[in-house]
């Protein structure tokens, strides 16, 4: 019997969850690891693992599988596919499973300070038992050997020299030249799903707003719409059309921010000026459309929560018209700084072959030859009914990442125009309660500005949440970025790092 | 280039007024931030940012207050990239058990005189994440704080506003 000829569980939408054995869970790790299908999440559960992939159908499917662990154990997927294994590691962690077979058994959002040990494990011998995080309950993380001549080492962070999220990065360079990378993060990691497992659906929602500030719009949204698929309902259309209005303008806003950002960490300061005040520009419209900067909370299960009114309408049309003014000017003086060009171009390159073996999302993947937008090929209304293109180079270098996004602020502003003409009216809340029935569970993709957002939740029949998990596409994004690196200068890793922009506290969850 | 730096030099600044000029409670307040950084300070503030835990809203618009709108420098308010260098810790997050060491050891490193902002909602009480196994709270359980700023996030202007409001407090000290 094939993986598709297996019965799928009742109850979970719009995509197939089925429950296999090892020997099936073997198999798909392994068509993963020949490329056969694509890699979207691993994740835990009380006595449970579920692997999220694509198959490579057209269009293309979302499949998950599920392995019960009774033992507490299960095949390592990471064994021959690298993606999966920091989120064995983070699965160890928070659920006490055992990736059998793991080449790396270094613990991960684990840092031996949690006052009880594992959140949804009963506590192992050698967790922490301090509650004030005084004395670590682990031994010193072990960071990978690089030996050789003349090699030395440089610690940074998890505090950072600029206004950015908190990580360590450990360099191993000869000269000036890294010889290798090694990140270790987790120092934000907030016990989300801890958080999230038994809260109200609107709780839960408050919460998946809060998993990365900058990406709060596509989090919600995702979240939104598995918990609408669990349910069996539909967002209002004039709800669903305002949410991409809302995931559109964040998409410009990161965008604008992060090109002047990466042309600041190469020393070229007006680009930083010019592109923060269209940054600020989108934030102000967004505040006066929807009634906050960075649109938290606009999105909700069931609908939108602000009502756009046509003071908010003008004020995004005016924006359009400022952006579209002002932006090209920026492009232009972008693609004609020779001094520019000298740090950005072949800086930083990911091999298009890593890319695809990570199944790295977003522009890091577009970068990099993946033609992967959620919107287009795992189409959510509105996109379904949008025109609009998805960029794609294979140069891969801080350039090329830089170019997507030049592109991708161009696509944008067309989808917004087109979305304000073809608005529709009505209501913009569609009840919830009213079918919340027997336990279910609900999956879906967003296109965040980072690349795609895998929002799951399951829905007991009291109305609460029983499980949800969002991946970031950081997960993929963040070990390609140790790739990324190796060979370039120490000094060009701000450029490389922004230019991959990948979340912290998105990852640590 | 040369183009975009000549429309620049006849344009007018997009920098507002600081920070907000028919605000009369702000207007004093940002006289009393003259006032207190010349007394302490001798015109300048050194301002060194750990985020805790956050979700990174915080930290941007904390990024923001560089931007042309607000240009937080002409206050003699600057970030700086060490403790060693800095006045001020600006904290945001609800201080996760992985983080409270880093913050110690930042607030350690930081020379006296010093002063703590918590902010935002997470860094005053712990949020939407209070109570998790998996973060401390408030950022007061951990150093001592001055003043708290609100907001989820707190706007660039809300920031702004903390800053003056904690400058005027320590002239009245």
């Amino acid at each position: 019997m094939s993986f598709a000829e297996i019965a799928p569980v009742a109850h979970h939408h719009p995509w197939p969850r089925r429950i296999v054995d090892a020997g099936y869970w073997r198999d798909i790790a392994g068509r993963l690891a020949a490329g056969e299908w694509g890699f979207l999440a691993l994740w835990g559960d009380t006595g449970a693992v579920h692997l999220a992939f694509l198959e490579a159908t057209t269009p293309a499917t979302v499949s998950v599988a599920t392995l019960p662990c009774p033992e507490g154990r299960f095949p390592s997927v990471a064994k021959a596919l690298a993606v999966a294994s920091r989120p064995e590691r983070a699965i160890r962690d928070l659920f006490g499973l055992e990736p059998i077979g793991a080449n790396d058994e270094r613990h991960w959002l684990d840092h031996g300070r949690w006052p009880g040990g594992r959140p949804f494990a009963a506590p192992a011998p050698g967790d922490a038992e301090d509650a004030a995080g005084a004395a670590p309950g682990l031994p010193p993380y072990r960071f990978l050997d690089s030996t050789g001549p003349g090699l030395h080492q440089i610690p940074v962070g998890p505090v950072h020299a600029g206004i950015i999220e908190p990580g360590h990065f450990r360099f191993t360079c000869n000269g000036e030249t890294i010889v290798r990378l090694e990140e270790r993060l987790g120092y934000v990691h907030k016990g989300l799903d801890r958080l999230l497992a038994g809260s109200t659906i609107e709780r839960a929602a408050k919460l998946a707003a809060r998993i990365s500030g900058d990406s709060t719009v596509a989090y919600s949204f995702a979240f939104a719409l598995a918990v609408e698929n669990a349910l069996g309902v539909k967002a209002p259309p004039r709800a669903e059309w305002q949410r991409a209005l809302m995931a559109e303008l964040e998409r410009l806003a990161n965008h604008l921010g992060d090109i002047g950002a990466v042309c600041n960490d190469a020393a070229y300061a007006i680009m930083l000026a010019h592109c923060s005040s269209l940054r600020e520009q989108v934030l102000r419209t967004a505040e006066t459309a929807f009634g906050h900067r960075l649109m938290m909370d606009g999105i909700q299960p069931g609908g939108v929560a602000v009502e756009l009114k046509k003071e908010g309408a003008a004020a995004v049309r005016g924006l359009i018209k400022v952006v579209r003014a002002q932006f090209p000017e920026l492009v232009e003086l972008y693609d004609n700084t020779a001094s520019l060009a000298d740090r950005t171009v072949a800086t930083g390159r990911l091999d298009p072959a890593l890319a695809a073996a990570f199944s790295a999302g977003g522009f890091v993947g577009r970068a990099s030859g993946r033609s992967f937008d959620a919107r287009r090929d795992l189409p959510y209304a509105p996109y379904d009914r949008l025109h609009f293109e998805v960029p794609v180079m294979t140069e891969g270098d801080v350039n090329a990442r830089v170019w997507i996004r030049i592109k991708e602020v161009e696509q944008s502003l067309d989808l917004i125009e087109q979305i304000l003409a073809g608005m529709p009216t009505g209501a913009t809340t569609a009840d919830l309660l009213g079918h919340i029935m027997s336990t279910c569970e609900g999956l879906a993709v967003v296109e965040g500005f980072r690349g795609d957002i895998l929002a799951s939740v399951r829905i007991s029949a009291d109305g609460t949440i029983e499980r949800a998990y969002l991946r970031d596409p950081s997960w993929a994004q963040w070990p390609l970025l140790e790739a990324a690196i190796e060979g370039n200068i120490v000094a060009d890793f701000p450029l490389c790092n922004k230019s991959f922009n990948c979340s912290y506290s998105g990852h640590d969850l | 280039m040369r183009r975009i730096l000549f429309e620049n030099a006849f344009s007018r600044a997009l920098t507002e007024p600081a920070p907000n000029a028919d605000d009369p409670e702000l207007a004093e307040l940002a006289g009393q931030l003259q006032h207190g950084i010349d007394r302490i300070f001798g015109g300048s503030l050194s301002i060194r940012q750990v985020d805790a835990g956050s979700c990174n809203g915080c930290e941007l618009e904390i990024h923001a207050l560089n931007n042309p709108y607000y240009d937080l420098e002409r206050f003699g308010l600057k970030f700086v990239a060490s403790p060693r260098h800095a006045d001020v810790l600006l904290v945001t997050g609800p201080v996760t058990h992985n983080m409270r060491e880093a913050l110690e050891r930042t607030y350690n490193a930081t020379p006296a005189p010093k002063w703590v902002i918590a902010a935002g909602a997470c860094a005053i009480d712990g949020g939407v994440f209070a109570g998790s196994y998996a973060v401390v709270g408030a950022v007061e359980t951990v150093v001592p704080v001055a003043i708290r700023i609100p907001g989820c996030p707190p706007s660039p202007k809300t920031l702004i506003k903390g800053l003056l409001a904690l400058m005027a407090a320590k002239a009245a000290a």
